[in-house]
Order: structure tokens, then sequence, then C-alpha cells
């Protein structure tokens, strides 16, 4: 099926839900408001005439400044039977910064969804797992967010000053110093001395 | 194996005499292929669950990307899946080139083709000898190591790297190939099925590597696919799905090729789809050199992309490089507003770049779906039940690489 097709259909059944319906180079993309997003693409997935089977990709996008809903979560559908696809971008306002969970629908989507919270701060209601994924516990802020600045804004992760100290203090003692300088202590020494 | 899965089912945890325990695996494990780390919840060698945590090596290339024009983030891609550069650098060539609706020669798409395949065979000839290496046949990696050698010097003479390539760009090939390279190349692909059929002897009549890859970490086509799984490890279910076939970019229309799939799901099967999908590659890369037409590498129409800093001389009153790379960002001639997704059959699986655009010169977003990213995710279902060595085969089996993981 056609996906400009298959984005008619939903606006058909789903009228209130339908933002708008936008095409670039072919690919068409349905933008939905976030309510009722799990019923609609459920429905999407089990339709026998849709069966869009695969997620392909699921990601946020922050327009900061650009549009009045700030962060959308695109889900880029795939049907492996059928062969065709459709774009649906859920518009997530930022004073409501969650949407459901599609883990139900697609058990691929945990990790995405995961990635997702990481990076931009949207949250994922009734996941199972809501972690971050590649940033460390205990970042602060969301790294892809218009207004992160790109350098980090100057400061240091908590954990990486851990580390720095660490190994201040295991640079007091020189391990190899013994092979330039045979008569400095080593640190071995030193330990013993202390002992 | 089978036997303990069932009894894993009839003891509940509350049943349990003991606590479970709980090891890490990795992050500097070698079977994890990278910096992985598994944390295994034991009961005896039996995993009640695992939970990866990746990141290590997350660089932000998605946020790099957004600070740099569509040329400049190319050789970050080098950087995703590392074993398998060339494929990568594709993928973003294609997805850049459907963005701007620019239509590539045909001899640029033939050599694309031609280095894709190539980057499918030294990912699988990487994959098989770390994968034999890890359940315990030493041989194989040797033997796989010889032929991946042959083709990472066969990159080094089209583009002078090995691994980190580069080599194509937006709208083509960044050099013609020349007579010398393709002659070596048919002489390399008239030898390699003997030298599958040498892997095929050291390893598939072995009960030692059957019994640790038959029916081992089995995954049914539905779950595979519900997974997100894409693929060798996804057709080892029997899911005939490749994007070559699918969603058919550069040569692919025009060459004679088969999509191998399994049918049992597990390590064994898996491996058999990556043996033959070798086989596949080999007879593509033949008919490529066979059927390479003359004429342009690059298109006429994405000028200012193919070479970045072309505008940078013609604009001569302020010739700084950097004002040139400036300008060439804000370059607003070529780009449209909106946004596509387009995926390529890299190695591993999947790899999908979605793009969207505000209609200046540097992506408004950029979005890596990586294969492997998912892969790591489907790891608790896989490994839930098995055996603690069949982790090791698991891990192996659906071919993972950290560095497109983390991105």
């Amino acid at each position: 099926m056609e996906s400009l097709e298959i984005a008619k259909k939903i606006q058909e059944k789903y009228p209130d839900e339908v933002v708008s319906i936008s095409e670039t180079r072919g690919q068409v993309s349905v933008i939905l408001t976030k309510d009722r997003i799990v019923e609609i693409l459920r429905w999407l997935h089990d339709d026998p005439t849709f069966q869009f089977n695969h997620l392909a990709d699921l990601c946020g996008v922050d327009y900061l400044g650009k549009k009045e809903v700030r962060f959308e979560v695109v889900y880029n559908l795939y049907s492996i039977p059928l062969r065709h696809s459709i774009r649906i971008r859920a518009q997530v306002p930022e004073d409501d910064c969650s949407i459901e969970s599609v883990t139900g629908i697609w058990m691929g989507a945990n990790w995405h969804e995961r990635e997702c919270y990481d990076l931009f701060g949207i949250e994922f209601m009734n996941h199972p797992d809501l972690r971050r994924i590649l940033l460390p516990e205990g970042w602060e802020g969301h790294p892809l967010r218009k207004d992160y600045p790109l350098d980090g804004g100057g400061k240091n992760w908590s954990g990486y000053d851990e580390v720095v100290e660490k190994a201040k203090k295991l640079s007091q003692y020189d391990f190899y110093g013994i092979y330039q300088d045979p008569t400095k202590k080593t640190g071995l020494e030193d330990a013993r001395e202390q002992d | 194996m089978p036997e303990n899965k069932t009894d894993l089912k009839e003891t509940t945890r509350e049943e349990m005499a003991y606590e479970p325990y709980t090891i890490a695996m990795g992050p500097q494990h070698p079977a994890t292929h990278g910096v992985l780390k598994l944390d295994l919840e034991l009961d005896g060698e039996t995993i009640l669950d695992c939970k990866p945590t990746v990141g290590f090596l997350h660089r932000g290339v998605e946020k790099l990307a957004e600070n740099m024009s569509y040329a400049q983030t190319l050789p970050l891609t080098d950087r995703l899946d590392y074993i398998a550069s060339m494929a990568n650098n594709v993928a973003y060539s294609i997805a850049v080139e459907k963005l701007l609706g620019i239509e590539v020669p045909l001899r640029a798409k033939y050599i694309r083709t031609i280095v894709m395949e190539m980057a499918r065979l030294t990912g699988h000839l990487l994959w098989l000898a770390t994968h034999a290496l890890d359940i315990g046949a030493m041989t194989v990696f040797l033997y796989c190591f010889r032929e991946r050698e042959n083709l990472l010097d066969m990159f080094e003479e089209i583009c002078g790297a090995r691994l980190t390539t580069s080599y194509t760009c937006i709208g083509g090939v960044r050099q013609d190939v020349t007579g010398h390279f393709l002659e070596s190349l048919y002489s390399f692909t008239e030898d390699f099925p003997s030298k599958i059929a040498e892997y095929e002897t050291l390893i598939d009549k072995n009960r030692i590597w059957l019994k640790r890859t038959q029916g081992v970490g089995v995954v049914s086509a539905e779950d595979a696919v519900s997974l997100g799984l894409t693929g060798p490890t996804l057709r080892g279910s029997g899911v005939e799905y490749d994007v070559r076939k699918h969603m058919p970019y550069d040569a692919y229309p025009y060459v004679d090729f088969e999509v191998p799939v399994g049918s049992k799901g597990d390590v064994y099967d898996r491996y058999r789809c990556r043996m033959e999908e070798m086989h596949q590659s080999n007879s593509i890369i033949r008919q490529c050199i066979e059927a390479l037409p003359k004429g342009p590498i690059r298109a006429p129409d994405a000028p200012d992309l193919v070479m970045p800093y072309a505008r940078q001389k013609r604009v001569v009153a302020d010739a700084t490089f950097a004002s040139g790379v400036i300008k060439l960002m804000e370059d607003t001639e070529h780009f449209i507003e909106g946004d596509v997704y387009v995926s390529a059959e890299v190695p591993k699986g999947e790899l999908g770049f979605y793009f969207v655009s505000d209609g200046r010169g540097v992506p408004y977003r950029m979005h890596i779906r990586s294969p492997s990213y998912i892969h790591i995710g489907a790891l608790p279902f896989l490994c839930k039940g098995q055996m603690v060595a069949d982790v090791i085969a698991i891990i192996g089996s659906v071919d993972v690489v950290l560095g497109e993981c983390d991105r």
C-alpha cells in the first residue's frame, strides 16, 4: 500500500488525533497528538491490511524555538510481509514531557525508549526499566536537547572527577621510577615502610 | 541446553535453596567483543537474568553531527562499525543523497556495491574468526584473518586506508578504482569459495562445534521481528528481510543474488546464514566487476558536497578556512526542509539514518539506528535459561560491535 494511502486511512479513523500529514522525497509522516498513540500504533501493528511488525527506528527530536510543541517522538514503521512503510511523529509538549511506552507492541522498543529518555528527557510511561543507558547514572541534563551546549557547559561529570582524584592519589607512588633513578624509592617500598 | 531450560521452569526463585548470585561479565572480558558489560544473575550455571550495560564508548556522534556539515560527518561514520566501515560510508551517503534528491552515476553505484560487499566479507570474516575463537576453534581465527588481510590491502589500494576508509562521498565515490584493483579482486573472488569450504571443513562437522551451537539461543521468527533483530540474526529465524531486496539501493537491483534464511533460529542457523551470505557476496562482487560501466564517479549536481571546500575557493574575498566552512554550513541552495529515514544492509543488520533538515547545510537532527544496539538489547531475551558458556556463543552469533552500539 502507498504510504500516502495509509496516512489518509489513519486520518479517517482518528481525525481528532492527526495534526497534519507531511511528505519529503516520497516519505510520508503523520503527525499526531500523543494521547492515543499506543492505541493507534497497536492498530497499525495488528490490522491485517497494515501489519507494521517491524519498528525500524524510534527517536526523539527537539524543535526548540522552531515549533509550538517542543518535542516529537518519531516511529519509523515497516511491514516485512507487505513491504510498506510509514512514519508516525507524536508531539510531546515541554510542560508534560511524557508519552506512553510501546514496549507492549514491539519488544525492541525497550532500548530505543531508554535512549530517548536518556538523551532528551522524555519519560515513557509504563516502561519496564526506564534508566539512563548511554550516559552514566548521575549525569546532569539531556545532551541532545538544543539548549544543551556542545561542550557540555564546561562542567565535568562527577564520576570523572572521582577518577581524576584517584589517579592523582596513585601518581604519588612512582612504581616505574626505579628504571630511571635506581636510588629513588619505589611506591612498593614506600608502602612497605608504612606497614 | 534445552534440558536445563525445562528444569528452570520447574524451580521458581522462591523455591530455590539458596540466593541467586550475580557476576559481572565484562567490560574487559575478551569474549564480549568490546566494552560490553553483562550482569548475570545465576542459579548454579543457569542464567536467571542478564542485564547488559552499554555506553562505555559513547562519543556523542549525533550531537557532533548537528554542528557539522553533512560532508564533515562522513568520517565519523567510519568509527561506528569499525570492522566494516565501507558499509557505513555507503549507508550514510545514500541517506544524504535521498535528502538532497541526488541521482548517483551508474559507475559509482557499482563501485559502491563492490566495496559494500567487500565490507560484508571483512565483517563476516572477523565475525567467524572471533566467534570460532570464543567457542574454542583456534585455527579458524588464523585462516579468516589471512583472507581479511587481502581485502584490507585492497581497501588500502583504492582509498589509502585499511579501516577508517571514508571512501564514498555524497554524490558518488572519492576516487575511481584502478584496473589493478579490479584484477586482484577478481582473482580473489575466484579463490574465495574454496577458502569458505576450508573453514567449513574445520568446523562444520566438528562435534564440539555442533554441540555448542545447535539448539542454543533459540529465538522464534515472531519474537525476532518483535525484538527488532535484523540482518543474518533475523534471517536465521526464517524471516526473509533484507534491505537489499526490500528497499534496493545502489546497484543491488541490477545484480542477481539470493537471501539465505535459516529455520530454527539457533546459533547454528545464524552461523549457516552468514556462511551462505559470504558465497552470495562473492558472487555479487564478480557480477559487479563484469558489468562495471564506464562513466563519471560523482554526481554533477552536488558540487559542494563532493569537495567540501570547493565553495571556499570561489569565495576569495573571505577565504579563510573557517569562514569557508561556515558558509558551507549555512548553504540553503541544495537542502530542503523535511525528514527522511534511509537504511542499508550492513554486515550486522539494518543500519538506518534518520535526518531532520531545516534547510541549512547542517543536519538539524541525525539519528543512527544501529543494529548492534538493538541486538544487545535482545541479549536478555536470548540468554535467559541458558548456561554461562552459551552466553559467549550467543554474543558471537548476534554479531555486535560496540563502537556502533554506543555511537
